[in-house]
């Protein structure tokens, strides 16, 4: 193979792809260099120091995690995302697979239905998180005046340090749930007829053959939305921003905020710098994960 | 893929009891179970122009009121007084059509040199590329801010449209376009070059004809993504005039404070466009978004 290889590369037809295949890719991969790869570097080599915007830059070494992972105000942020994560996935996920179910027949009205589920996706966050906000108000948002009618006082959803990130958690999953609804439902139709057609003849119940039918067969690409709304929820940043701004007292302060807080505000570049590496890393971890596990179920892609 | 007849078929499972007319209790609840998720997921805008539409006075009255009497279209212009907003607009989207067309166009490129042209490092580079898409973008923009400091281009658009076109986003452009240009069946190509026809040729005349829905999904994936993006203009722009909807909506947050038929105005201009856009083209919105879905 490397004998014809060699062969090949020596070919004028084969000089010409060469030239040509770099000049195509050579925007893309400079570009990368330039503002993905070298970045990356020196984020690393910035966490490493002591690096305040202005002043002088000074080694550190690994003195910036060692000072998170002493800090208790880091574990705090990191548990708020992590309960962030724990709160939004398996209500995402379940209400996504539920609709996706409800969805997946043709009757009349699903198309509007899943319309209206899907709008919110498309909709900027910010706007969504501003017009949530103002809906979740205390004394007169629409929310507490629906309770009102109902005789229930409402509480103080976004000022009270126990209810803050359930909200933001529901009100996330609001918005992007129809994004997994869609490829849930992309996801039933690949599903064989004739699979359930087997299950029924052996006397299989709507039960029975969704647990031995639909789920299995739809496991890859649960799997694979699962992990992506695990990484996608630990870099939650903008509903923070504009609903809680991390609050009640740092009830709601999560990772990515924290990052954003410290080098734009605080302008301690390096340890903001490690901090995004420990998001890395954890998302690294999952996307390892992902790769490890999904050998297992390779066999239903085929 | 398989791609057996059957397949499309909506309705696998015990599909035949509801082919009657009769309701079954099951599509009763279906159908109470959509319409109740539907209606929560519709009130927020709802909401949002009825507040807009109303008096200062009626916003917090009880028991709330659905339409507002009088109308008062006086609160966007209001809005439009107070706020730059037709900056914003042209902001976001000049920002967003420019960073789409360069991913567009740089994607496809590399993305049709990775599926066809066999040069030297070609696997290498493309696997080098892949594994970069995990990394957050917060890490990134920490050094990418110094550099644009050193380079005087904070407080101006250029880190908004470079950054993105080179960074993930772009990369993922390439494996979309890669994908697609793999399934073009490789005659089209072998006879063109027969006829002398040169790669560039075959990439601008044969090839990129052809790919018109991928492209139209990555150019609507990259638009939303673009024109949704709220971190990078909250860390690279501070002069009010050159920002875009979200980040000027957000900082209009602040000011208006309690202000929400303002605020509700802001956010109904900030919406509708992008919203009858979808209502007109859903099916490829809702392609090009599942996109963020497999991405990685």
């Amino acid at each position: 193979m490397s004998r014809s290889e060699r062969k090949l590369r020596r070919s004028p037809l084969a000089r010409e792809a060469n030239i040509t295949g770099w000049l195509f890719v050579s925007p893309m991969v400079l570009g990368f260099v330039c503002f993905l790869l070298f970045p990356m570097l020196m984020a690393f080599y910035m966490s490493l120091n002591d690096w305040p915007l202005l002043g002088s830059v000074e080694f550190s070494g690994l003195d910036n995690y060692k000072n998170a992972l002493s800090d208790s105000a880091f574990w705090k942020v990191l548990g708020n995302t992590f309960y962030f994560s724990a709160g939004l996935v398996p209500l995402n996920i379940i209400l996504a697979l539920l609709l996706a179910l409800l969805l997946s027949r043709s009757l009349p009205l699903m198309g509007l239905f899943r319309t209206a589920i899907f709008t919110p996706v498309i909709t900027s966050l910010i706007v969504w998180s501003i017009v949530w906000k103002y809906m979740l108000a205390t004394d007169m948002g629409f929310v507490n005046q629906m309770l009102n009618l109902l005789g229930i006082e409402g509480p103080a959803w976004l000022y009270d340090p126990k209810l803050a990130m359930p909200a933001v958690i529901v009100t996330s999953v609001l918005k992007n749930v129809g994004l997994n609804m869609v490829l849930f439902i992309a996801a039933l139709q690949q599903v064989p007829a004739h699979l359930y057609e087997a299950a029924k003849l052996d006397g299989a119940g709507r039960t029975r053959s969704f647990f031995n039918v639909t789920l299995p067969m739809i496991t890859p690409t649960l799997f694979l939305t699962v992990i992506m709304t695990i990484i996608g929820s630990l870099k939650v940043f903008g509903q923070i921003y504009v609903m809680t701004q991390g609050g009640p007292g740092n009830s709601t302060k999560v990772l990515v905020y924290t990052i954003w807080e410290t080098a734009f505000k605080l302008f301690d570049l390096g340890y903001a710098s490690s901090l995004a590496f420990i998001l890395f890393f954890i998302i690294m971890a999952f996307t390892l994960l992902q790769w490890q596990l999904r050998k297992r179920w390779v066999f239903h892609e085929n | 893929m398989k791609t057996d007849s059957a397949i499309p078929a909506p309705a696998p499972a015990a599909s035949a009891p509801y082919r009657s007319r009769r309701v079954s209790p099951g599509s009763i609840v279906r159908y109470v179970l959509l319409t109740a998720i539907s209606v929560v997921m519709i009130l927020p805008f709802v909401w949002m122009l009825s507040t807009s539409l109303k008096e200062p006075s009626d916003i917090f009255v009880f028991p709330p009121k659905w339409i507002p009497s009088p109308i008062r279209w006086a609160n966007y212009s209001e809005v439009l007084d107070a706020i730059p907003f037709g900056r914003f607009y042209w902001n976001s989207v000049y920002i967003a059509a420019l960073v789409t067309i360069g991913t567009v166009l740089f994607a496809s490129l590399s993305g049709y040199a990775f599926a066809r042209i066999p040069f030297v490092g070609r696997n290498a580079v493309f696997l080098l590329l892949l594994s970069t898409m995990m990394i957050p973008h917060e890490a990134t923009s920490i050094p990418m801010f110094l550099f644009m400091r050193e380079l005087n281009f904070l407080n101006t658009h250029v880190p908004l449209i470079i950054v993105p076109i080179f960074g993930a986003g772009g990369v993922f452009g390439i494996f979309v376009m890669r994908q697609f240009f793999l399934t073009l069946p490789k005659e089209l190509e072998e006879a063109a070059m027969i006829d002398g026809c040169s790669r560039v040729g075959i990439y601008g005349r044969i090839m990129l004809p052809l790919a018109g829905p991928a492209i139209a999904t990555l150019t609507i994936f990259t638009f939303l993504t673009c024109w949704n993006e709220f971190y990078d203009p909250l860390i690279f722009l501070n002069d009010r005039n050159l920002m875009t909807i979200p980040l000027g909506l957000s900082l209009f947050t602040d000011e208006a404070g309690t202000a929400w038929h303002h605020l509700m105005a802001a956010s109904v201009m900030a919406t509708l466009p992008l919203l009858i856009v979808f209502f007109f083209a859903q099916k490829q919105f809702i392609a090009g978004v599942a996109m963020t879905g497999l991405k990685d």
